[in-house]
């Protein structure tokens, strides 16, 4: 029994985690009693015990299940156990519940994480449009209502989008790249197992004292600052997934830079990868800001630092601006490995070289550059100064060329090819369809007096629903079913695929099309009741997300059962030509068991005779010229 | 069908659908009354961008759908690839400068259009907005009252007059949302926000919160009455008649409150 509760795993975990709040509780009570509380009643706060618990309890969760074992040991000067590699592979679906380093595992456990904070925020949202069927409802009350959309927001951004692409990316990018794993396969394990914690913080928030954060996913100051304690469990959630965010972002760009295998140039690299690289770029450069956000509020709540007080010469607008500092770039965070998703997909499907590689790939180059000069036109309305509006507009509809040339290279590409019209081919070419109306949408928010008029209204709702929705999630949807044969060894069921496909696109335009026009009517958003004017279409959109909601259990049930028992996959089964799907399905443990070298581009389909890259039999001689490029990950 | 004939099918199709696309956005009614000049001139913006967007919108989706008509796989084709073409320098420099003109055009006349309503008018009316969980409270100040100020939880705008409002918060950040004159503003704790509006067309209004600002914040709505000048100064005497009969309780704390 000792030896369990010594182990790293979920014994230790536990009593760790009971010794935090212990911890909590003494230091704040020596704390408040060191400054002069007289009764022993303020000794202790409910309030301050909490804060410091929701940092302190989630830190030795990570300690216990064994996150930091290896530092520790080699900070500590004691023997380290060389990793022998071991805990590769998953063998049960226990192994998924442990700290592992293999690439391939923490894909899968990042991407089924993700996609359990889907169906939570689903439903969350589904909930949301049950209260808003009719005007004046009580199926929940407002505070419980702001409470359903802020956390439906955050966890869908945070623990669904950002980190599934991440997952995906994990699984898919050292097997394209011919790595036989990430750079840092422990911080990459770390940063996994800050997700559930950072998901747990959210959901917990809806049981503390004065309900779930309700202040928006924005979480404007100084309304957060005024909030009760669930406000505090958002800010320290967001700390978490930042941090995982900003490791695996370090971990794509060494990986990526480091650990490509002979030959792999970066302009032979799969589109999917320099999306990545460039996601990653944002990720490390503006994750940060968010994360000073919140201890700002963090401060601000726990211990009157008055950020954002007026009264006390705090500054308002500063929240807006450092938050939208990180939160415009999220937005392309959120929809640059999507491109590389439809990238892929529509190469392979569509048999023809992309159109435009280099274009394809600097064009995402300059969203990073641009996506840093766009941050303000959140906040035409915001009270800030007149001028800086117009470079913010001229910027804002400048970064539309790089998506426009991206958009019109798949057509290019999609133009004389051999379409495969499958379920993934489904979704990127909706992805087209819903993703140019987002963008749309978004180049008419770019005009100042428009926005002046629509800003936070249902008009923005519909906008980022169609490019988070309409984008972000048909591209995911669309890799999830291209690389599942790859990630389980099982083929999915076409049949089913489609029908999701077809019930998702219609729904999601029915949803999210009419609050374009609740918007423009002048529905505000984030309100838990509306003028009776706009009855007639919330009760339609309601209906219209139910059936949404519902569309996605055929995709639940598609891929537990293909995963379960679905045909064999064969080792490439769309005949692409990138590096992944010359090993088997799913991938030997260390990824090549023959040693890759590129020779080509990676979609030269058409071209008689190319290939991409050679997989030769190890010998001592290419073994040891293999470990130059692409060594082993822990040396 | 021969490539030609089925291309100039989709050239056809595409054209009709942009004209329908056109005209249906002439038939929808996209906003509430217009009851600004500023209204008038969003809304035009609005319908040329619309207008301008349709084009594009049905290039993309019928690029898509002649696709899928002309060149989806043929039984027979399972391995079939596509011609080897890798790119178009020409095509691409087109669709890269063709949309940076044309997004440029609309950001430029989208600028003129924000001249035109934020234009200094040659007079104008000065009110003090006070937003605070959960209500709106409306000050005026003695040079529109010809008397003492005015502390309101109403809202009267004399029709075809220029409004500067001066907008203030008490708590945390509000938005005055007058949908009808197009038009909103973020009122912020510490700073005094400001905008015009230049109502042209008699009658009652929502103005709304339309930013987060805590549990009451749907209700947090009143109503704009923009009446007519004779009807503005009635209310107005109305208003000071009220606020000296109550002497020192209304007048005072409107007062002290305006600004």
């Amino acid at each position: 029994m000792t030896a369990k509760l010594r182990a790293p795993g979920f014994y230790r975990a536990a009593w760790l985690m009971v010794g935090a709040v212990g911890f909590a509780t003494l230091i704040t009570w020596l704390v408040r009693m060191s400054t002069g509380h007289t009764t022993f009643t303020h000794y202790l706060s409910g309030d301050a015990i909490l804060t410091v618990s929701l940092l302190a309890v989630p830190i030795s969760f990570l300690i216990g299940i064994g996150g930091f074992d290896y530092w520790y040991y080699w900070a500590t000067g004691r023997p380290t156990r060389p990793e022998d590699h071991s805990g590769h592979g998953a063998h049960t679906w226990r192994d998924y519940f442990r700290i592992n380093t293999d690439h391939k595992v923490i894909g899968i456990q990042y991407t089924v994480n993700s996609f359990f904070f889907l169906l939570v925020g689903g439903l969350l949202a589904m909930l949301m449009r049950a209260q808003l069927a009719q005007p004046g409802s009580h199926f929940v009350s407002a505070n419980t209502y702001n409470g359903l959309f802020s956390v439906h927001a955050t966890i869908l951004i945070f623990l669904f989008i950002i980190p599934v692409f991440a997952g995906l990316g994990n699984f898919v990018i050292p097997l394209m790249i011919g790595a036989p794993d990430m750079a840092f396969p422990r911080l990459n394990a770390l940063s996994f197992w800050l997700l559930p914690v950072a998901g747990a913080i959210m959901l917990l928030s809806f049981l503390a004292p004065g309900g779930a954060f309700a202040d928006g996913w924005t979480a404007y100051a100084p309304l957060s600052d005024q909030a009760p304690i669930g406000q505090t469990f958002f800010a320290i959630a967001v700390q978490f997934a930042g941090a995982s965010s900003i490791m695996t972002a370090l971990n794509f760009l060494v990986t990526i830079i480091t650990m490509r295998a002979p030959g792999m140039s970066f302009f032979r690299l799969p589109l999917l990868v320099w999306a990545n690289f460039a996601t990653s770029l944002l990720v490390v450069i503006a994750t940060p800001f968010i994360a000073a956000s919140q201890f700002f509020v963090l401060l601000d709540r726990a211990l009157g630092f008055n950020f954002f007080n007026a009264a006390k010469g705090g500054d308002v607008l500063m929240y807006q601006h450092v938050f939208w500092f990180y939160s415009h770039p999220a937005v392309y965070i959120m929809i640059l490995p999507g491109f590389g998703i439809i990238s892929e997909i529509i190469a392979v499907k569509a048999r023809k070289p992309i159109f435009g590689y280099r274009m394809m790939a600097f064009s995402l180059l300059a969203i990073v550059g641009l996506g840093f000069t766009v941050w303000a036109h959140h906040m035409f309305t915001s009270g800030m100064a007149n001028w800086i509006r117009i470079p913010m507009a001229i910027t804002t509809s400048i970064i539309a060329v790089p998506t426009g040339i991206k958009v019109f290279s798949w057509l290019a590409t999609l133009w004389r090819g051999v379409l495969r019209l499958d379920t993934p081919m489904l979704f990127a070419l909706g992805f087209l369809t819903t993703f140019t109306l987002g963008g749309i949408s978004g180049v008419m928010l770019a005009m100042i007096p428009f926005d002046i008029d629509v800003s936070s209204t249902y008009f923005i709702v519909a906008h980022i629903h169609y490019v988070l929705f309409g984008g972000s999630l048909m591209t995911i949807f669309a890799g999830v079913y291209y690389w599942f044969p790859k990630m389980t060894g099982r083929m999915y069921d076409e049949r089913l695929g489609k029908w999701h496909f077809w019930t998702t696109f219609v729904f999601m335009n029915l949803t999210f099309g009419p609050m374009h026009i609740a918007g423009l009517q002048g529905m505000p958003r984030r309100v838990a009741t509306y003028a009776a004017k706009f009855a007639d279409i919330n009760l339609f959109i309601s209906i219209a997300s139910f059936a949404l909601g519902l569309s996605t259990l055929i995709f639940v049930y598609n891929m537990i059962n293909s995963w379960r028992g679905g045909p064999k996959a064969v080792a490439n089964p769309w005949r692409g030509m990138t590096l992944e799907w010359q090993v088997s399905s799913p991938p030997p443990i260390f990824n090549f068991d023959r040693v890759p070298t590129v020779v080509g581009g990676p979609y030269e389909y058409g071209v008689p005779g190319a290939v991409h890259g050679i997989l030769t039999p190890p010998t001592p001689a290419t073994v040891g010229a293999g470990s130059g490029m692409a060594r082993a990950p822990s040396q | 069908m021969s490539r030609q004939r089925s291309l100039t099918l989709a050239l056809v199709a595409g054209v009709i659908a942009i004209a329908l696309g056109i005209l249906l956005s002439y038939e929808i009614r996209w906003f509430p009354v217009q009851a600004s000049a500023q209204a008038r001139n969003t809304d035009h913006l609005y319908h040329v961008l619309v207008i301008a967007t349709i084009p594009i919108f049905v290039l993309v989706v019928g690029v898509i759908l002649y696709c899928v008509w002309q060149f989806r796989m043929k039984p027979g084709e399972e391995l079939k690839d596509g011609p080897p073409i890798h790119g178009n320098t020409r095509l691409e420099v087109f669709w890269t400068a063709l949309p940076s003109v044309l997004l440029l055009s609309m950001v430029g006349y989208s600028f003129v259009v924000l001249h035109d309503n934020e234009k200094k008018p040659a007079h104008e009316i000065q009110i003090g907005v006070t937003g605070q969980q959960f209500f709106w409270s409306f000050q005026y100040p003695p040079s529109v009252t010809g008397g003492a100020p005015i502390n309101s939880y109403k809202l009267y705008l004399p029709d075809n007059e220029s409004v500067y409002f001066n907008m203030r918060s008490k708590d945390v950040i509000h938005a005055f949302y007058i949908p009808a004159f197009r038009l909103q503003e973020d009122v912020v704790p510490g700073i005094t926000t400001h905008y015009l509006a230049t109502p042209d067309r008699v009658g009652n209004y929502v103005a709304e919160c339309n930013l987060l600002c805590g549990v009451g914040h749907s209700l947090m709505r009143t109503t704009v009455h923009v009446v007519t000048p004779e009807q503005f100064q009635a209310w107005i005497k109305s208003q000071l008649a009220l606020s000296s009969s109550s002497s020192n309780t209304a007048g005072g704390a409107g007062g002290g409150t305006s600004g």
